[in-house]
């Protein structure tokens, strides 16, 4: 019987699951902030999330069996669409798995081309960042500054291998081609413009009320959190763990070149945008002392290895044998030997780590992707419930997850 | 007294234009394509980077969108899973007449690449499309040409009668 002086409504015939004012609300999959297909389904009370699940699996397209069905030069293309914003760092990650399966040593010229294009798509990725994170609060004007920079990098790409996005510039074993005569130049060019332009960036966002109301102790990740979720790379190093597989575990030439690996303690958004601003310069550091290195070097740009690498082009044209074999690995594909590797490297999201099964054949029995965002999704459960919707979208920008390589 | 000194009929002509209700409806819809942010992979990127600031979709009149409902047409740029098929159908379904359909990427004309389990073997299987757009991922330029072309679709359409039913592939 309803009663008369209380104000709730009253539903004869219809009893209800649940009578404790739980909202249950779903954001996405495509939801412009979500930064691609993330679906979460967040139950409320009021504005306040208590039980966040991130349901992934929208952008799946089956990446680690397609890889057991290509040979492994096939493959390369298609690591180009795990992690579109950063192409080349996968392309990377994975040439550098079955360099490690083969045992190749990779010419010093293409080892330094590689690190370019790595740090180059490490500030391609962070200035993907701060534009999407900056429109996601609001903050227009920067997403459009930051995209302006981001096309003159995408530019000295396009002149190095020809494609913006989908870059595939790293082959196992080296690198296709030299540097064109202007790259040097432009990329001067660009790297004394860039400290002014993060310094513009910082000037917009640092002591901006809304930034820093909307980012300041908002999603803080302590250090155990962190550690137990597996986070990497920026999301680590925000948390007060300094941690960089470039520092720990060097590869390429990166024990030879000097840097600092930028952290905090405080574990918020905030931290983190400070951190992805700090590592933009470091990246322009590195790729200021990779000049002079570059012009140190012999010309070779493939390792020598005739039975997985083909000859230099020359050779192909006027060798009968170098032909053969060109051929041989162009139709069946090289053959690593028996055996299993995993290589992490750390990507501009964190740690992306190839493991790889052979079996002997020209295919690989088993391709497994670790990537950072995967683990970076799965910290939301754990990080969302007691915040309110719209931290929702600010910790998912300052996660930095994006769904080619969540779901493969 | 006259209150106009101008002659019409020597200085210039009258200040008239003479057109049919379709022309100015379609020039009107043609410049003024809003378009639903669908980026789903890759290309919607490059989608991003056409409407950001070197290639500023603005100035073609097309705007970014969040909701269906403020769309006329629907960028699908990027990979549809099957998982993600269904709720491709429901967006385009909310969307208001008259609706187009670019299909950018080979991901969303054909599956491309990705010939796995998981994917939609182009977007044409669920939504009917109008204009495909190849390249993996297509520039922006390219996604501006597309939608150039989509414009001059727009003009030759009849406007005031109702979009015909598309056929799905």
């Amino acid at each position: 019987m309803q009663q008369t002086n209380r104000l709730r409504p009253f539903f004869e015939n219809i009893t209800f699951d649940r009578d404790d004012n739980e909202l249950v609300l779903n954001f996405g999959p495509q939801h412009p902030s979500a930064h691609g297909q993330l679906r979460l389904m967040l139950h409320l009370q009021q504005e306040q999330i208590v039980k966040a699940h991130p349901d992934v699996g929208y952008l799946h397209r089956g990446m680690e069996k397609m890889a057991e069905n290509m040979i492994y030069n096939e493959f390369m293309p298609t690591t180009d669409r795990m992690d579109y914003i950063a192409s080349s760092s996968n392309n990377y990650g994975f040439a550098l798995a079955v360099e490690e399966l083969i045992g190749l040593e990779v010419p010093r010229r293409a080892k330094v081309i590689r690190m370019m294009l790595l740090e180059t798509n490490r500030l391609m990725s962070h200035l993907f960042w701060l534009a999407t994170t900056a429109l996601d609060i609001g903050a227009m004007t920067v997403f459009l500054y930051a995209f302006r920079e981001r096309e003159y990098l995408m530019d000295l790409i396009e002149d190095y291998c020809g494609a913006r996005l989908t870059h595939s510039a790293v082959r196992i074993g080296g690198v296709p081609l030299d540097l064109p005569d202007n790259f040097m130049g432009d990329l001067r060019k660009f790297l004394e413009k860039l400290p002014e332009n993060i310094k513009d960036y910082e000037d917009l966002l640092d002591t901006n009320r809304i930034w820093k109301m909307r980012m300041e102790k908002v999603g803080v990740i302590s250090t155990e959190m962190a550690l137990s979720w597996g986070c990497t790379g920026p999301m680590l190093r925000a948390s007060g763990v300094k941690w960089d597989i470039r520092k720990e575990e060097p590869y390429e030439l990166y024990d030879e070149v000097d840097f600092d690996v930028p952290y905090s303690d405080k574990g918020d958004n905030y931290a983190r945008y400070k951190i992805y601003m700090m590592e933009m310069r470091e990246s322009a550091k590195i790729l200021h002392q990779l000049i002079p290195m570059y012009f140190d070097t012999t010309p070779e740009l493939m390792a020598h290895a005739p039975k997985y690498i083909s000859a230099p082009k020359i050779d192909i044209m006027t060798q009968n044998y170098s032909l053969m074999q060109h051929f041989v690995l162009v139709t069946q594909g090289m053959r690593p030997p028996v055996g299993e590797v995993y290589i992490p490297t750390e990507s501009p999201k964190g740690e992306l780590g190839f493991y790889i099964n052979s079996q002997g054949g020209p295919y690989p029995y088993r391709l497994k992707l670790r990537a950072p965002s995967f683990w970076h999704t799965g910290i939301l459960t754990d990080l969302l419930p007691g915040h309110y919707i719209p931290d929702v979208v600010s910790i998912i920008g300052t996660t930095n997850i994006v769904f080619g390589e969540v779901d493969r | 007294m006259a209150q106009h000194q101008v002659n019409y009929m020597q200085d210039g002509g009258l200040p008239v234009a003479l057109t049919s209700i379709d022309k100015l409806a379609n020039w009107g819809r043609s410049n003024s394509l809003w378009a639903l942010t669908y980026g789903l992979a890759c290309c919607g990127i490059e989608m991003m980077a056409s409407g950001a600031s070197r290639y500023d979709f603005d100035r073609f009149g097309t705007i970014f969108r969040s909701s269906p409902r403020q769309a006329d047409i629907m960028i699908v740029a990027g990979t549809l899973t099957k998982k993600h098929a269904e709720f491709i159908r429901r967006l385009y379904d909310q969307m208001t007449e008259p609706k187009w359909v670019i299909s950018m990427g080979s991901c969303a004309n054909t599956g491309g690449m990705f010939n796995t389990y998981a994917t939609v073997q182009g977007v044409d299987r669920v939504i009917p499309v109008d204009l495909y757009l190849p390249g993996c991922a297509p520039r922006p330029e390219t996604l501006q040409y597309a939608v150039m072309l989509l414009q001059k679709k727009i003009r030759s359409e009849k406007a005031i009668k109702s979009q015909k039913p598309k056929r799905l592939m």
